[in-house]
């Protein structure tokens, strides 16, 4: 019966139930306050209904008091709500450190992933329970809206720009995706199915399929388009040395300095010349047009896996690789994810670097695109 | 109409029927004019605010856009436009004085000056789309010393002629209204008592100049 | 009037086509497309059309001179004017609905609509620039009415509290709408042109449009909902025949209202993909614009203490109104606490909660308002028996309709979904029955009081009982509104004194 019309979503995530307490508790709190309203609004619909006796309103002020009352107590009540709710998002946009990476991107109408293995999936994911993921999403063309319904976490998908969002699933099972923002006419057909399995069976899963994982193949592409000629791995390049860079402070030619993180890289790919390097010459030609999204977040993983953010001493760690001038690391909150520590990057190219192999997963677009397609244990499931 | 003028001792010919005198009237529509000026303002913020941030975005580009005005016509059309608003405040001035024929004269004078400032800027517009500089399929332009900046410069020039159409627009419309203007001076219209159509006129001219003097560094000058 | 009705209906006609679609999970009703076109269509005309002139351009232009003992707005011919722009715009409308329609979403969100959608997205704009100019020359005129124009004796205080709000909400339509305008006007630009102001691939920034929109967009909402309130307090007045509680909170908060309007856009984009520190302070400041509204509505209901409560068919309105305008009220705090509104943005519960802001508040309103003025704007009464029959109907078939969507929104529907998972099914059919019984609901007042127009009986100046200008003159108004100018004497919705001096003077 529940699962034929069920009245509450299923919860299976970290925060899903820090977001339910909340919502519950806004119930319980807003609809004693309507249904007080409600009710005075009866009774005194009722009981001072328009009688001969009455044809005029009793000349009868209600105290001041009660005017500020109505005034300072709501505020201090949503003030709470402000807070309870602040604190929640919070915790919601805060990576953990130990995240697992995948990436998405969206375009019309299918959901991309790719595990950092290298294993693609389309309208489609599999994870592992019990394990924190994030996911470093992309869209191709318009604005889309990942939504896991069951891990109460939505972000929209920006062409312009990465976003990250991140979960940790709490029971195995096959739950929904959806795109929450419109964006055109398959909108409501562009969703699917997240499994989240065992985390052996999530091993066994990877090994079933992989093109090399994303930071090799973005080392591919790092010599394809002959980035490597300009950003050599010793100081003698025209370009700055990437490795050891992501996560790190470097100083700006213009004196204003910035911190190397996804949406920076992604920048200086399609944009070279917005935020040059101190020490630098702008020489580096535009890459928009030319690499795709998917590229893009292979490169991106290449350049995560060359490291820096995990030694929390990047000072003597960028001296060492005698690279680009690099600022002493602070923990500078970045535009995108103000949150998260940036200490927190975890190397994807060595974990779980899956075989290469044909295929990509067992869940082709044809079983999962159809979201009408009924139950959990359908044929989409590997 | 009959039972207005009963209680408004003189019946003044502009006074409109529903209202009480010259004086609310008046009011009233100075009040309507400075509050279209606010509607005005947002209007024109909304473009300067997606103007600024772009600019930041793409500062290099902006600036080499920006080489691409003559700041020479453009410092020249604005001393032309500062006079027009010179003019406009005289014949103001004029129209409250009973002076009608120099009410007549400072109007055309403003017209003269504000038609010689959208001559100019044809002119500009024309040496701009003859350059390929004009955006979308027109545009032709590639910066040569670094072709990367071109997407930036044809921002910029949507920017230019987006910013500068609406103000030439603004000008079209408040040339109209001015021909109107030096009609009904000539009619004799306006006097100490009843000049505020002249008044209104004044004020949406001299917030046009304004706007340009905006325009004027932001799209010639900053480089 | 009647062309603002007239939209009405077309978008009507429009939901429920929707609903009737939604009745079952797989998209077989119409295609795809076409479900898109809907909605947007529907978003488009009730939004731009319909909900922001209903109140003021039909109700407020016709009683707010009166009220002011005016005899007519400033600029009888701008107002002239703001209607044909209206008209013109609709004609857009009505263009694109003929010719094929569009399926951006009322949002217009970028780069799909300059870039990816092919479907009549400029001539759709164009009609909600060409519209947009209309409410700023409604929204000019009564603001300078209101400052020049008031009857002599009739200072700020004494101001019906009609009046307040509506000045309130030409504050709003003064300030946001030309922002929205020029967003078009670019919007134009990169579609006609292709060149990016908003198209990342161009080099433009989707987010900025999103921030232009909604400056102007969240505050429209306040142009809707405002002049509900309006209504909302004039009839509480009146069917209570009492003074309204704490009547400089309810004017200031109306003010409150519209400025803090402002100042709460970006918490339509908290996943969009603003920063944490801006969700945190647009979460906060929505959270402050509650209060003024949670003011509004606990005063209604203190006003009925002691009172004298006429249960006649606009109290019935105004009592779902404020039913009504609480749910939605409370659930815009869900919405504003930044953990919940994650994961219920974008979906049914938030289409939920703004048709009982906008359906529940605004429509209602409207509806209280025509059939509390009707008699004086008509000099008829309509059938008071099927009034009252109607007001039920909307009320029960409005709460069938969207209750339900709350819960779908919550277990996890999106909206503008042509298709959704089967175990949505149940909620999404009892929604499309409420839809039934609400069209049957809203079709009934439309019979009715055009049948009132020639067989209704004559109404007296004052068949209300009620205090205010408008019921000092007659019904219908003569041209000039009054014999002579009134001098007010009273503070508002003072009734002794009002009846005192009505008594005096009731041969004019």
């Amino acid at each position: 019966m529940f699962n034929e019309f069920p009245l509450w979503p299923e919860r299976a995530s970290t925060v899903a139930g820090h977001v339910d307490l909340l919502f519950i508790a806004l119930i319980f709190l807003t609809g004693a306050v309507s249904i007080l309203i409600w009710l005075a609004i009866l009774y005194f619909a009722i009981k001072y209904r328009r009688r001969p006796d009455n044809e005029l309103a009793q000349e009868y002020e209600p105290p001041q008091i009660l005017e500020i009352a109505w005034t300072v107590i709501p505020l201090i009540i949503f003030i709470g709500i402000f807070l309870w709710g602040a604190w929640l998002f919070f915790r919601m946009q805060r990576v953990p450190d130990n995240a697992l990476d995948i990436y998405a991107t969206g375009r019309q109408w299918m959901w991309k992933f790719e595990h950092s293995g290298g294993q693609r999936e389309i309208n489609s994911l599999h994870v592992p329970v019990n394990r924190a993921v994030r996911i470093t999403m992309a869209s191709e063309d318009v604005i889309h809206s990942l939504w896991f319904p069951a891990f109460r976490v939505k972000a929209d998908v920006l062409p312009s720009r990465y976003r990250v969002m991140w979960f940790q699933a709490t029971k195995t099972g096959t739950f929904h995706i959806f795109c929450a923002e419109y964006c055109g006419t398959w909108h409501s057909g562009m969703g699917g199915w997240v499994h989240v399995v065992e985390p052996t069976e999530y091993q066994r899963w990877l090994a079933g399929g992989s093109e090399g994982s994303m930071a090799s193949q973005g080392e591919k592409l790092f010599q394809k388009y002959a980035c490597n000629t300009c950003h050599t791995n010793d100081a003698t390049g025209r370009g700055p040395v990437l490795a050891g860079l992501f996560g790190k402070t470097v100083a700006l030619a213009d004196g204003r300095s910035v911190t190397v993180d996804e949406n920076y890289i992604r920048e200086s790919i399609l944009n070279p010349q917005a935020k040059i390097v101190a020490g630098f010459q702008p020489i580096m030609p535009t890459f928009q047009g030319q690499v795709n999204e998917e590229d893009l977040l292979k490169l991106l993983a290449y350049v995560r896996s060359l490291g820096g953010g995990q030694a929390p001493s990047p000072v003597g760690s960028a001296a060492s690789t005698g690279g680009a001038p690099v600022a002493p690391q602070k923990p500078k909150v970045s535009a995108q994810r103000p949150a998260r520590p940036i200490t927190t990057f975890v190397s994807s190219s060595r974990s779980g670097r899956g075989t290469i192999s044909t295929s990509t997963s067992a869940s082709s677009p044809g079983c999962s695109r159809k979201i009408t397609n009924g139950s959990a244990s359908s044929t989409c499931s590997p | 109409m009959s039972d207005v003028a009963l209680h408004t001792e003189e019946h003044h010919p502009f006074l409109q029927h529903h209202f009480e005198d010259l004086g609310q009237q008046h009011e009233a529509s100075t009040l309507g004019m400075w509050m279209f000026l606010a509607t005005e303002i947002l209007f024109f913020g909304g473009i300067f605010c997606a103007y600024t941030i772009y600019r930041i975005m793409y500062y290099e580009a902006f600036r080499a856009g920006a080489h691409h005005q003559n700041w020479k016509i453009g410092t020249a059309n604005t001393a032309v436009l500062i006079g027009s608003s010179l003019t406009m405040a005289l014949a103001v001035w004029a129209a409250q004085m009973s002076r009608r024929n120099l009410t007549v004269v400072m109007l055309i004078l403003t017209l003269i000056l504000g038609g010689v400032f959208i001559g100019v800027k044809a002119y500009e517009y024309s040496q701009h789309i003859h350059e390929g500089l004009f955006p979308g399929r027109l545009f032709t332009y590639v910066d040569e010393e670094h072709p990367e900046l071109t997407k930036g410069v044809e921002m910029f020039m949507t920017f230019y002629f987006g910013m500068t159409g609406l103000h030439a627009l603004h000008m079209v419309i408040g040339a109209g209204l001015l021909i109107w203007m030096i009609f009904r001076a000539r009619r004799g219209d306006f006097g100490p008592e009843y000049y505020s159509p002249v008044e209104i006129m004044g004020l949406y001219w001299h917030f046009v100049d304004i706007v340009w003097i905006f325009l004027f560094p932001l799209l010639y000058l900053l480089h | 009037m009647l062309s603002v009705t007239a939209m009405f209906f077309v978008g009507g006609i429009f939901a429920f086509l929707m609903r009737l679609e939604l009745l079952t999970p797989e998209g077989d009703l119409f295609t795809s497309d076409t479900y898109n076109k809907l909605f947007t269509l529907h978003g488009i005309v009730m939004i731009f059309f319909f909900l922001i002139p209903s109140i003021p351009a039909t109700l407020g232009n016709f009683i707010l001179p009166i009220m002011l003992g005016a005899k007519d707005l400033a600029f009888p011919k701008i107002n002239l004017l703001s209607w044909y722009l209206y008209m013109i715009g609709a004609t857009f409308g009505i263009y694109v609905i003929v010719t094929g329609g569009v399926d951006t979403g009322w949002t217009f969100y970028t780069p799909f609509s300059t870039q990816y959608s092919n479907t009549h997205v400029f001539a759709t704009t164009l009609g909600a620039f060409i519209v947009g100019f209309s409410s700023i020359l409604t929204g000019l005129n009564f603001i300078v009415t209101t400052h020049r124009m008031r009857a002599p004796g009739l200072t700020w205080f004494r101001l019906p509290l009609f009046v307040w709000a509506i000045y309130a909400t030409s504050m709003v339509m003064l300030l946001a709408t030309p922002v929205l305008a020029i967003t078009l006007v670019l919007l134009m630009i990169e579609r006609v042109l292709h060149v990016g102001i908003f198209d990342p691939s161009l080099g433009g920034d989707p987010l900025l449009y999103q921030h232009l929109f909604w400056f102007y967009s969240h505050p429209a909402v306040y142009i809707m909902i405002l002049p509900g309130m309006a209504v909302v307090s004039e009839v509480v007045a009146a069917f209570t025949r009492k003074k309204i509680f704490g009547y400089k909170f309810v004017a200031f908060s109306s003010l409150a209202i519209a400025f803090l309007g402002f100042l709460v856009w970006a918490h339509h984009m908290f996943v969009a993909g603003i920063s944490v520190y801006a969700a945190m302070v647009f979460s906060f400041l929505t959270m402050l614009v509650a209060v003024p509204s949670a003011i509004k509505v606990f005063n209604w209901t203190a006003t009925m203490y002691k009172a004298s409560v006429s249960w006649q068919t606009p109290m019935l309105y105004v009592l779902g109104f404020i039913g009504l305008f609480t749910i939605g009220g409370v659930t815009g705090l869900f919405l504003g606490a930044l953990g919940i509104d994650v994961h219920v943005t974008d979906s049914y519960f938030v289409v939920a909660h703004f048709h009982y802001i906008m359906v529940g508040g605004a429509v209602m309103a409207y509806l209280a308002g025509i059939h509390y003025w009707w008699p004086k704007i008509t000099g008829r009464m309509y059938p008071e028996w099927w009034g009252r029959l109607a007001a039920l109907l909307v009320f029960v078939g409005f709460n069938l309709t969207f209750f339900p969507q709350f819960i779908v929104g919550y277990v996890g529907m999106p909206r503008r979904y042509h298709a959704y998972a089967p175990e949505f099914q149940v909620l999404n059919v009892l929604s499309t029955a409420g839809a039934t019984i609400l069209a049957v609901g809203y079709v009934l007042p439309m019979i009715y009081l055009i049948w009132s127009l020639g067989w209704g009986r004559k109404a007296g100046p004052n068949p209300w009982g009620a205090v205010g200008l408008e019921w000092a003159t007659s019904s219908p108004p003569p041209k000039d509104n009054f014999l002579e100018t009134p001098v007010v004497k009273w503070e508002a919705y003072d009734y002794p004194a009002f009846l005192k001096a009505m008594g005096e003077t009731q041969h004019v």
